[in-house]
């Protein structure tokens, strides 16, 4: 990975989801703003789909991180295995430290 | 806001998983849509093509099928970027709704 955009989070970190409802081409679900979880591992770089949606380069480009979220954080009484999780790709801007 | 296509967690009726075969003219629209984003044209990216999608509000997006949505989109951006008008459009798709009615292929 390149030194121009070092991955800010760390594995095992814990993050919070923006809970921002802005327009436009957002591809971090609806259902998970505002959830936590943690950093499974940054993806690497790669073009930013909310300008890419726009119709412009994408630049600059965003670090990609898998993020486990528990079911039972993510619905209002979840009542399948507690160990349930899911895992849903996120760019570092829709993160901050939780 | 949330758009029409971001329903995670929303309640819905049961889901049709039965795997079916891609019809000719969805294959058309697939083709199209590479084309208008190829390395001779760069008309539209599948990113601004997943955004109209979801821009075509949710009646519409309800109404549509898969592949309709995708043509739907390619032509509100198409009509958008000056590539085509409206009105040719429209004049086409009545050029060939004559043509299918004359030949008994849709009443």
């Amino acid at each position: 990975m390149s030194t121009a955009l070092e991955a800010a989070f760390k594995e095992g970190q814990r993050v919070r989801v923006r809970e921002d409802y802005p327009p436009g081409h957002i591809r971090t679900p609806f259902y998970i703003r505002g959830k936590v979880g943690h950093v499974v591992k940054a993806l690497g770089e790669f073009r930013n789909p909310e300008r890419l949606g726009l119709g412009l380069d994408g630049s600059p480009k965003k670090t990609l991180y898998k993020v486990r979220f528990q079911q039972a954080d993510v619905w209002p009484n979840y009542n399948g295995p507690v160990h349930d999780s899911v895992d849903i790709d996120i760019y570092q801007h829709w993160l901050e430290k939780a | 806001m949330r758009g029409p296509h971001d329903v995670g967690g929303t309640p819905t009726g049961p889901v049709d998983t039965d795997p079916h075969k891609m019809t000719f003219w969805e294959k058309q629209i697939d083709a199209i849509h590479t084309l208008l984003g190829d390395e001779k044209r760069h008309i539209t990216t599948r990113d601004e093509n997943r955004y109209a999608i979801e821009s075509l509000g949710h009646d519409a997006y309800a109404r549509l099928t898969y592949y309709e949505r995708w043509t739907a989109a390619m032509a509100a951006q198409l009509v958008r970027k000056g590539v085509v008008t409206q009105d040719e459009i429209d004049a086409k798709v009545a050029e060939i709704k004559q043509r299918l009615e004359e030949t008994g292929e849709i009443e």
